[in-house]
């Protein structure tokens, strides 16, 4: 038989299908081995490491939502008469981007709530960047070889409130014009060239009919680009680099112990991409969210009382209500101004964004600390560090209150003016005492932990002595000394402080209306509990051990 | 499966096994390969184990149920998401009725469906999955140090290559087109963009009610329908929005325009002409800033702080409040701002009668609206 004939007389085999695609493909590009290596990356687990996570996939649920609003909204400045299913608005004149925007809430099948998903993805997109953000820093993170993720983390949040503010000014709402009004006057607030950039970004005098379209390129192709690629960099560093983990048993630097990228890891984060994508749907169907037909269009003369921006903004209003009346006259020429509203809109922004992106090199040359590190250190182990994180924390949520000072004075019935001088004097005050009340808070765990390592853990059981003194009857968690006190060293890895975590107690039994298993028996028989020195668990050895 | 894959790490590894290993070896079974594979991209499994070990329990049966149940309801409430998106009224319809419903019932469909879908994975995940404990090493640090000397070699022989330290012409020649291509880049950004503010009219100091705007004839103050306002149109101690009497003059093309025209009570009118007077005495050569028809006053209405319209009158006050970031200021004492972040007072827009309506008698002497640095 010739080999053509054979050819002819072959059958699909559907069972060898997979097998020769794949032969196929590997003899093209070669893929088995790179591909093996993504199947086997190992991924150290915590519910910590799940922040980051739902900043990308709340990114992914904005790109997706985006990209259908495109396709129904015009930027357009020009203006229109409004004759669409709104009755209220029904003859008003307003901007084509306002007419289009409503057009999408109320004409569109499946406008709103595309239009609330995309908001509300947005808002929980800058949420999850900031807590992933405290997580990075309380738990040193960002130190060597991770400086440049830290940074690339930094920009990602600064770019996301660029485009969540574009985002915010495209609808031409009142609100949405009030906003830009704002913007109008804090970049006509820079030194020598404040006029000049205005009229040149907005196309003439407030507002021209120039910064829409503008705004629009930026927010659908400009900025999302480059969180894309930063993104992209962001998780490939973080690829590249492996995980960080937390100390504990055979946890060392130079290793990491997790679950592999597939089947494991993969499935989780599907399905957690999945949840929220659901959350954001479930928000943004049933949550209203800028009901942009109740403020009408933007005109200059109009505004109304709790005008706030989006949360992530918030702590920059809050700056400029606290700034006092402090412009700076310069007595040069004609005279010249440094308006007061330069210092917290500008120069607050710019100092905030240096300084953290400096941090991990001022702290390593502060530690003389040109190690690498791969394992992560409880908040409690670094006081200083945690202090200034909470210090920062106090100053940014001082801000943010007095972002919405009017709504708090009002729903306090407390005075206007009060909320301003609380926040004025709170921003010198709150940090401080944050920083104090944060460090001795660490070393006092610091102390607690030690003090288990050393007595053991506290059983509840107290017992009294013949001479009729109480004491309570400690667990040691290693074989002590002479003098009762346990050996173990603290590793970095959390202590058990209690009975059930040394399993003295059962495990409680699973099912929800019936067992659907039978009890377990206790580690130790209840007569026999906490009293004498146990063995200690495996884990705590293992963790014992590690040094980092 | 049923096998309890157990191992211990051990320490050594070692290069041997590589060699040992035959991937055609008959009496391997298929995880010996995974875990092979694994140990050559540098990952241990020290710990693998079904969640299960005995096949079809009780409690197995109950977790596959549950996550058949999650993925059963994630795909009726998918469906439900795609049949109301098709049939349920969508069409805003003012009161209450149906379509109100829409968006709630497309969110709980589809939000429930991909809530639902995610746990019903991350229970397998969690439950079914055999539980696996692998550890990779890092490969930390630097690269080897031959390894950084052979690159380090190769990039600067790839200047010397160029010759450009020994071609000082060439490196400064090269500057020429660097330098304006550089420029070239950027010109059309800064080109097209830049727009002068003082030329051809220095557009942050002209608002609506510069005569010129009006063919030279003074402008009137206008309700925002456009009609005109008599002193009798606003009450005591009352206020209202005017805006310039010409074209478009109440939409946004005039948005430094808007003025709100306050008919003092007469004892905060006697106060106000004592502060214009003070003010007058005090610097006579300050210019003239006093505006007021009768008790008729009129301040621009956009904040000297970021633009915003400070128009929360508190008329037992005089205090005039911008809700942006509560500055505010006093009507009495010529606008002045006596709390929050402004700095300057409300300009004000000097008022005339003609013919028994309001006209504004010129434009405003200063800059309104936000401080900028030469603003005069």
């Amino acid at each position: 038989m010739t080999p053509a004939k054979t050819n002819r007389r072959r059958r699909l085999d559907l069972a060898k299908v997979p097998e020769a695609t794949a032969q196929g493909i590997d003899e093209r590009f070669q893929v088995a081995t790179p591909l093996r290596r993504v199947f086997n990356k190992v991924f150290p687990d915590h519910w910590s490491f799940m922040l980051g996570e739902i900043a990308l996939y709340s990114f992914i649920t904005l790109l997706l939502t985006g990209t259908f609003l495109a396709l129904f909204f015009d930027p357009s400045m020009a203006e229109t008469t409004y004759d669409g299913s709104y009755a209220p608005l029904r003859g008003i004149e307003m901007s084509k981007a306002y007419e289009t925007s409503l057009n999408i809430s109320f004409d569109v099948r499946g406008g709103l709530i595309m239009r609330q998903m995309h908001h509300w993805a947005a808002l929980l997109f800058m949420a999850a960047i900031v807590i992933h953000m405290f997580r990075i820093f309380f738990t040193g993170a960002f130190r060597k070889p991770r400086e440049l993720n830290w940074i690339i983390g930094l920009s990602l949040f600064w770019l996301g409130l660029t485009e969540g503010f574009a985002g915010y000014s495209l609808p031409d709402d009142a609100l949405s014009g009030t906003g830009l009004r704002i913007a109008d006057a804090i970049v006509l607030s820079i030194p020598l060239v404040g006029s000049w950039v205005a009229t040149s970004l907005f196309g003439g005098e407030f507002p021209a009919t120039e910064i829409l379209p503008r705004l629009y390129i930026l927010h659908v192709f400009l900025v999302p680009g480059i969180i894309l690629a930063l993104i992209v960099v962001h998780i490939g560093l973080v690829v590249k680099q492996k995980h960080t983990q937390w100390p504990g048993p055979g946890r060392t630097n130079h290793n990491v112990v997790g679950i592999r990228m597939f089947p494991g890891f993969a499935a989780k984060g599907g399905g957690f991409f999945m949840i929220v994508f659901g959350v954001i749907a479930l928000l943004g169907g049933l949550l209203q969210i800028n009901p942009i037909w109740l403020f009408g269009p933007y005109k200059t003369a109009v505004v109304s009382a709790g005008s706030q921006p989006d949360w992530y903004v918030m702590f920059l209003d809050g700056s400029t209500r606290l700034m006092p009346a402090w412009d700076i006259h310069i007595p040069l020429g004609d005279g010249y101004t440094i308006p007061a509203i330069f210092w917290p809109t500008l120069v607050l922004p710019g100092l905030l964004t240096v300084l953290p992106m400096l941090y991990p090199f001022i702290e390593a040359r502060l530690r003389r600390d040109k190690q690498a590190h791969h394992l992560l250190q409880r908040p409690r182990d670094v006081p200083a560090r945690t202090a200034l994180g909470a210090m920062a924390i106090g100053f940014y949520l001082v801000l943010v209150l007095s972002g919405a000072n009017d709504v708090i004075a009002e729903a306090f019935d407390i005075s206007l003016n009060a909320t301003t001088w609380a926040g004025r004097i709170g921003i010198l005050l709150v940090p401080p005492i944050a920083y104090y009340l944060t460090y001795r808070i660490c070393l006092g765990l610091q102390q607690h932990d030690r003090e288990v390592l050393v007595h053991g853990v506290e059983t509840g059981i107290i017992r009294r002595l013949p001479d009729g003194r109480f004491m309570e009857v400690h667990q040691p968690l290693a074989p002590a000394d002479a003098h009762g006190h346990g050996a173990l060293d603290y590793a970095g890895a959390p202590v058990p402080k209690k009975m059930n975590r040394l399993g003295a107690i059962a495990p409680a039994v699973r099912g929800f209306f019936f067992p659907i298993e039978k009890p377990a028996t206790p580690a130790l028989p209840p007569a026999a509990t906490p009293v004498s020195p146990a063995v200690p668990p495996q884990q705590l050895e293992d963790a014992g051990t590690q040094q980092h | 499966m049923t096998t309890v894959h157990t191992h211990d790490a051990d320490a050594g590894g070692g290069a041997s096994g590589v060699e040992n290993f035959d991937v055609n070896d008959a009496s391997l079974n298929r995880f010996d390969l995974v875990r092979e594979g694994a140990r050559r991209d540098g990952v241990e499994i020290v710990h693998y184990a079904p969640r299960f070990p005995a096949p079809g329990t009780k409690a197995e049966k109950r977790v596959e149920r549950s996550i058949a149940l999650l993925l059963t309801l994630s795909g009726l409430l998918g469906f439900g998401f795609v049949a109301a998106y098709i049939w349920w009224p969508f069409h805003y319809e003012a009161g209450a009725n149906p379509s109100k419903l829409y968006t709630p019932l497309l969110g709980l469909g589809l939000g429930g469906s991909l809530f639902l879908l995610g746990a019903a994975i991350i229970l397998w995940a969690k439950k079914l999955l055999p539980d696996e404990i692998a550890v990779q090493d890092r490969h930390d640090g630097a690269s080897p140090r031959d390894e950084q000397a052979l690159t380090g070699a190769t990039m600067l022989n790839l200047v010397d290559e160029t010759g450009i330290r020994r071609r000082p012409l060439l490196k400064a020649a090269f500057l020429l087109p660097a330098g304006a291509l550089g420029l070239a880049a950027v010109a059309p950004l800064v080109g097209a963009l830049i727009k002068n503010p003082n030329s051809p009219e220095p557009i942050l100091l002209n608002t609506g009610w510069n005569p010129k705007n009006n063919n030279g004839n003074k402008v009137r103050l206008t309700r925002e329908d456009g009609t005109p306002i008599r002193p009798e149109d606003v009450s005591v101690g009352g206020q209202m929005t005017v805006f310039p009497g010409i074209p478009h003059g109440a939409t946004n093309v005039w948005a430094d325009s808007p003025v709100l025209l306050i008919q003092l009570r007469e004892a905060d009118a006697q106060r106000l002409r004592g502060s214009i007077a003070l003010a007058m005495a005090n610097d006579p050569e300050s210019r003239p800033v006093e505006g007021m028809w009768g008790n008729f006053v009129a301040y621009s209405k956009i904040c000297t702080h970021a633009g915003c319209p400070a128009s929360l009158y508190e008329q037992q006050t005089n205090r005039l409040l911008c809700p942006c970031h509560q500055s505010q200021f006093l009507i009495t004492d010529q606008a002045k701002p006596i709390f929050g972040p402004a700095t300057r007072r409300l300009p004000m827009l000097p008022l005339e009668l003609e013919d028994g309506l309001f006209v504004a008698k010129s434009d405003f002497l200063e800059a309104i609206g936000p401080a900028y640095w030469e603003r005069p």
